[in-house]
């Protein structure tokens, strides 16, 4: 781990915080394993997904990375685009963070589906009709790009190399951000709208979905980015204390954005208390999952981070707060996804014929024991991912030595 | 003609076809236009009277339909409510036709219940596939696995969907299901007769399908055999219409509440069904325009 300038007592208990980190690690990656196993051999067998909730946990996972992704990726381009000098040193560590959390996504989405070998007629028989088509697309062009920065900027660091290149490397890294802000625009709304273009689905079909996805992707991609920032960034000086104020601040924005466009998609549609997407909206509130709107989003996810950030500039807290929006944002992806699905397209049909094998002909979900199984496998493999990469790559972290990469 | 009589002229029709017809299906739905001509002498012979059952009639159009060129047709369905007592019998039979596994269903009875207590009634609402004209499941898949014919029967082609749902979460009746590779056996009755179950259950499982005129032989696995892993639906039974048999629902429907024909044809039961003022579409508003329509 990467954390250093600490007194001999704390480095005692790094060692063992480091350790049992490790324990829960190496515990994360067995249970997932087996869960990846047991997907792999019996398909989406043990899900509660079904028939007429044809899309659950694994889903919300994929547009909850894929998110992050999108969201980290833009603030690092759009450091580059603007040449915002402040935010230069954390740049590389944003697209390494994008580059790690698309494949988490991709592994979710890529188990979703009942036939995980065929996914590659996506390229070569596509249709372009199709969201899911343009999304796919849209993410291969992207994760390219998102390599094609890293490598740049990777051998823009490399010593001894001459500055004349070096300056032609960091150009060129300009020019894929460009390319790339309308790419990770493209997808992280494109999600949205994914869900969005649906007619037949009243809670996904408004127009602000696709904006309110966006802006998700940054708020989520933001605090992700502040918390490592906060957790990892080797040398905790003044620079430090002034970079994570500055994003504790832009999350703060952020999330109260966020917010609005919230309260904007739920409350326009369902003021009067009156047609089908009021009921929803009941249901997202009120609720057998009342809970995680409440708790887990928004207390955790929007009223606490919100105090902290407002209240304190400490760059530990801002770093609790960051992690807490980062971590919670998943309620918001799966309130997004499910209500959409829960309730009967015709009156009746719940109990028209059922299913007494598999429960798949009903109209109630909650993720089985077996789909967090293969969620906590992808992210014990975005961990391990992650650890593997900045191992390797030790140069996302700025070394002070190094001269500015933007601004030239 | 009394029912016997009827029942042992489709045996016949159905019989000296079937076996002639078997090898060209495959071939006949690879390639819409390898349609053949062909024409039914038994049927002929049986001259058209008024007050005939329905189903000759029926018979009858589906006959001449097959005969034109498939371009040229276009198969619709009403359904009357007002006939249909929630029997389920058609329900019953698709899944046998079409050896559904638990989960997938492409023809359940809704059974509505109106007014409030103690003023009530029951109204059954049979939801096969609409095979919408516009047909709001066909944009969405990614890798152009499901289509409209040119007949009009929005088709899966199960070697080519990768099962990614998207397909489901679109349209808007709910007519299409997914295979998740379960089998009656796997919980099979117990007590005396669990063994008979058991047994008979995993008989149906190996059972093949004759959708779209293929043999499927379902199976999980690493690499599932298709339809496990496919979203599937009502096909109109276009396996059966190929050796001119009314799809499975409409034969064993006990109301005669399922009609079935070309749309294109206005001589048809169907056709002039389905034009009748009180024949209603579901969702209309939707401008999906679908061919199965109810009369109320
Ligand atoms: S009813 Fe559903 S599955 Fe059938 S054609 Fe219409 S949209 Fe597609
Ligand atoms: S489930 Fe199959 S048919 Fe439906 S959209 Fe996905 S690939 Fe296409």
């Amino acid at each position: 781990m990467a954390v250093s300038s600490v007194s001999s007592i704390g480095t005692t208990n790094l060692v063992s915080r480091a350790r049992l980190l490790w324990a829960l690690w190496v515990l994360a990656a067995i249970i997932g394993g087996l869960g990846f196993l047991e997907r792999l051999l019996h398909g989406d067998q043990a899900t509660d997904f079904s028939s007429y909730i044809p899309w659950g946990l694994w889903v919300a996972a994929y547009i909850y990375f894929s998110g992050l992704s999108a969201g980290a990726f833009l603030l690092a381009a759009a450091t580059y685009v603007f040449r915002i000098r402040v935010l230069e040193p954390i740049c590389r560590l944003a697209l390494l963070l994008a580059a790690v959390t698309l494949p988490m996504g991709l592994l979710m989405i890529g188990f979703d589906l009942g036939h995980l070998e065929r996914a590659y007629l996506i390229i070569i028989r596509p249709q372009f009709h199709s969201m899911m088509a343009w999304m796919v697309w849209l993410y291969t062009a992207y994760l390219i790009l998102v390599v094609a920065m890293l490598w740049l900027s990777f051998k823009s660091v490399q010593p001894g190399r001459n500055p004349e290149a070096v300056t032609n490397d960091r150009a060129r890294v300009r020019v894929l951000a460009i390319i790339g802000i309308p790419l990770a625009i493209g997808f992280a709304g494109g999600v949205g709208a994914l869900f969005a273009t649906l007619a037949a689905r009243e809670f996904w079909h408004s127009s602000l979905f696709p904006i309110f996805f966006l802006v998700g992707a940054l708020t989520s991609g933001t605090a992700l980015v502040t918390a490592v920032v906060s957790w990892q960034w080797p040398s905790r000086d003044a620079a430090w204390k002034d970079l994570m104020t500055l994003l504790g601040r832009m999350l703060l924005v952020l999330i109260l954005i966020d917010f609005i466009l919230e309260l904007a998609e739920f409350m326009t549609p369902s003021w009067y208390q009156i047609g089908s997407f009021y009921e929803l909206t009941r249901y997202v509130l009120f609720g057998p999952y009342w809970y995680v709107f409440w708790l887990v989003h928004l207390l955790l996810g929007v009223l606490v981070p919100i105090l902290l950030l407002a209240k304190t500039r400490s760059p530990v807290i801002t770093g609790v707060a960051a992690a807490l929006v980062a971590v919670t944002f998943f309620a918001v992806r799966l309130n997004l996804v499910i209500p959409g699905l829960i309730t009967p397209e015709l009156r009746g049909l719940e109990k028209a014929y059922s299913d007494p094998i598999g429960n798949r002909l009903i109209f109630a979900y909650f993720p089985s024991w077996f789909e967090w199984q293969v969620l906590l496998g992808a992210i014990a493999f975005g961990v391990a991912l992650w650890y593997v990469v900045i191992r390797l790559f030790p140069w996302v972290f700025p070394n002070p030595a190094q001269s500015s990469e933007v601004g030239q | 003609m009394d029912r016997r009589s009827f029942l042992k002229l489709g045996g016949l029709i159905g019989g000296a076809l079937g076996a002639a017809d078997l090898l060209v299906i495959g071939d006949a739905l690879a390639n819409p236009t390898a349609d053949r001509i062909t024409s039914l002498p038994v049927l002929d012979r049986v001259k058209a009277e008024p007050g005939e059952d329905v189903l000759i009639r029926m018979q009858r159009d589906l006959v001449r339909a097959m005969n034109k060129g498939i371009e040229k047709r276009r198969w619709g369905m009403v359904i009357d409510t007002r006939k249909c007592v929630g029997c389920h019998s058609c329900n019953v039979g698709c899944i046998m036709e079409n050896k559904l596994p638990p989960g997938v269903v492409y023809r359940p009875v809704i059974d509505q219940e109106v007014g409030s207590y103690p003023n009530v009634g029951r109204r059954f609402l049979p939801r096969p596939c609409m095979q919408c004209e516009n047909p709001p499941c066909v944009p969405v898949c990614p890798v152009k696995a499901t289509w409209k014919r040119p007949d009009g029967v929005v088709v899966i082609d199960y070697n080519v969907c990768i099962g990614c749902r998207y397909c489901i979460t679109a349209c808007p009746y709910q007519a299409r299901t997914f295979d998740f590779g379960e089998n009656w056996d796997s919980k099979a009755a117990s007590g005396n007769d669990g063994g008979l179950a058991l047994q008979t259950c995993r008989k149906y499982g190996q059972e093949p399908s004759f959708e779209y005129g293929a043999i499927w032989r379902r199976g999980e696995g690493v690499i599932p055999k298709s339809p496990v892993g496919n979203a599937r639906k009502c096909t109109f039974c276009l396996h059966r219409l190929e050796h001119r048999q009314l799809p499975m629902c409409v034969t064993t429907c006990i109301g005669r509440a399922t009609l079935f024909g070309d749309l294109n044809d206005p001589t048809t039961l169907v056709s002039q069904q389905a034009t009748r003022n009180n024949a209603v579409s579901l969702k209309p508003e939707l401008g999906t325009k679908p061919k199965v329509s109810y009369l109320l």
